[in-house]
């Protein structure tokens, strides 16, 4: 659960606080979970952003999120133009999505450089989203709380590396959650921690045998 | 933790003294580690917006659809006849909600409370009623606390979205917060802030999202005239001693059930309802031509 200015608040660029706002804020997590702005997004809609996101401008608030812009940007109309004019390449589709929520998308992320990578993520009303999938594994956060990701091959110690780097910084862990696609295969943890995850601690994670990524959302 | 229920805020209210706002804030600033002034602020600038953001309305100005702008306009010159049917304050109450519903569809910049489409509900009671009777800004930052506190009670129990619930979900819910807000402007106590928002609620129960073309205009900026008439008869009500029989929670939990219930083409797909009729169709073609 959010805090009260979720419920009283946003403050954001209309018309949909679940198909405006909250298309914003999945693009602008997404963003931040690729870590930089990608030259080439390809957007999926399911549900009801399918049926009525063009009306509501949930395309051009998907790419706006993805160009950094926050809800209440009011260059979000002109998401589309200003893409062009950074460089940023972006196809949107519409996409049925089995047993996905109604107001769902998935972004395909790509740059030189760096893995392409996919987030599936659905908004719940009131601007709030909710990540539910990041390349082919099941997660479940909202990006609301500071977030540390981490990928990581599924394999005994893991956990434990992460949480004494934490421990070491002095970060208290808030919620911690671990998913992987199969035995043995890949897995992700997400971590909601109370305090800011110093880049030291990042680098000495994503430098350990094992851990593919590491990602920090801050709380916003 | 924020309140699951109103029974457990009610419960803290009781054991420590405090007004419903007040366990509102102190459950804030707890949860995100800030002073309660800190919280304070945070409210007051919410506030604050939603009178800049009335102030902004343009009567001349229009969606790209040309289907709603002008509304809020047009009650301002009827109402300054003097003959409405409702008098003159609800007839102000009534263009400051097309006012605000105007201003989102026009994307213009608002404060979802609890949902865009809704935005115009509170603000058409709070403000309305502050410029009206001259009530200290204090009180009305108050009561959104307590609109905040009822909402996210709904939240946790049910939905805001109307893709997940239908619009009982965001006017239906806009007015609970509503009712209850003005409620505790005018002296209601916990209870009687319950009873606010249970009767605001089951009034609305039921109420689908069907927006034509799929576009928060029609018929969403006129049902915030409708949400925040209802808010203000439940508070009247409430502050009059009527009760709901039903407790507010176990309300919140029924319009839940109603939602999941509702047909999908009911719940913000742009199918059923009034966006299912024939006028709504060649609105849309139109539209699209």
């Amino acid at each position: 659960m959010g805090s009260i200015f979720d419920i009283l608040g946003p403050v954001m660029v209309g018309p949909s606080s679940s198909h405006t706002a909250g298309a914003a804020r999945i693009g602008m997590v997404a963003r931040q979970l690729f870590g930089r702005q990608p030259q080439k997004a390809a957007v999926y809609l399911h549900g009801s952003f399918a049926a009525t996101g063009k009306g509501h401008g949930t395309d051009r608030a998907l790419i706006a999120g993805l160009l950094g812009m926050k809800p209440d940007d009011m260059r979000i109309p002109d998401s589309f133009e200003i893409a062009e004019e950074e460089g940023m390449a972006f196809t949107i589709e519409s996409r049925e999505i089995r047993e996905a929520h109604p107001n769902t998308a998935q972004i395909i992320m790509e740059a030189e450089g760096v893995d392409v990578m996919k987030i599936q993520a659905y908004s719940i009303g009131g601007g709030r989203i909710r990540v539910c999938e990041i390349d082919e594994i099941d997660v479940n956060f909202s990006g609301e709380s500071n977030t540390l990701i981490i990928r990581n091959l599924d394999e005994p110690g893991r956990i434990k590396e992460v949480a004494a780097a934490l421990s070491d910084a002095g970060i208290n862990i808030a919620t911690m959650q671990v998913f992987r696609d199969k035995r043995g295969g890949h897995a992700i943890m997400v971590v909601e921690t109370d305090q800011i995850v110093p880049q030291e601690t990042m680098d000495d994670l994503a430098g350990k045998d094992g851990i593919i990524r590491v990602k920090f959302l801050l709380a916003n | 933790m924020s309140y699951q229920s109103m029974e457990e805020a009610q419960i803290r209210c009781e054991k420590e003294g405090i007004a419903f706002w007040k366990a509102v804030q102190l459950e804030d600033a707890g949860e995100r580690q800030i002073t309660e002034e800190d919280s304070w602020n945070v409210m007051k600038q919410m506030w604050r917006t939603m009178l800049d953001s009335l102030d902004a309305y343009d009567p001349e100005l229009m969606s790209r659809s040309r289907m709603v702008g002008r509304e809020g306009g047009l009650m301002d010159a009827y109402r300054e006849k003097g003959h409405t049917l409702c008098g003159d304050f609800m007839a102000k109450v009534m263009a400051n909600a097309l006012k605000m519903g105007c201003n989102n569809a026009c994307m213009k910049r608002i404060v979802a409370a609890p949902t865009a489409g809704a935005c115009g509900v509170m603000p058409a009671v709070l403000v309305t009623y502050f410029r009206e009777y001259d009530v200290p800004e204090e009180k009305m930052i108050e009561a959104l606390y307590v609109a905040a506190g009822i909402g996210q009670i709904i939240a946790n129990r049910a939905y805001l979205a109307g893709a997940s619930g239908g619009c009982q979900a965001e006017i239906g819910s806009g007015s609970g917060m509503a009712a209850s807000a003005i409620c505790h402007v005018k002296g209601g106590d916990t209870a009687q802030i319950g009873h606010a928002c249970a009767m605001a609620l089951k009034n609305l129960m039921g109420l689908v999202c069907d927006p034509v073309g799929g576009l928060v205009e029609v018929p969403c900026v006129k049902r915030n005239v409708g949400g925040a008439f209802n808010a203000i008869a439940a508070a009247d009500m409430a502050l009059a001693g009527i009760e709901s029989q039903i407790p507010v929670d176990q309300v919140i939990d029924a319009m839940k059930e109603v939602g999941d219930k509702m047909d999908v083409s009911l719940r913000e797909t742009g199918f059923g309802g009034v966006a299912g009729s024939e006028k709504a169709a060649q609105i849309v073609e139109r539209m699209n031509m």
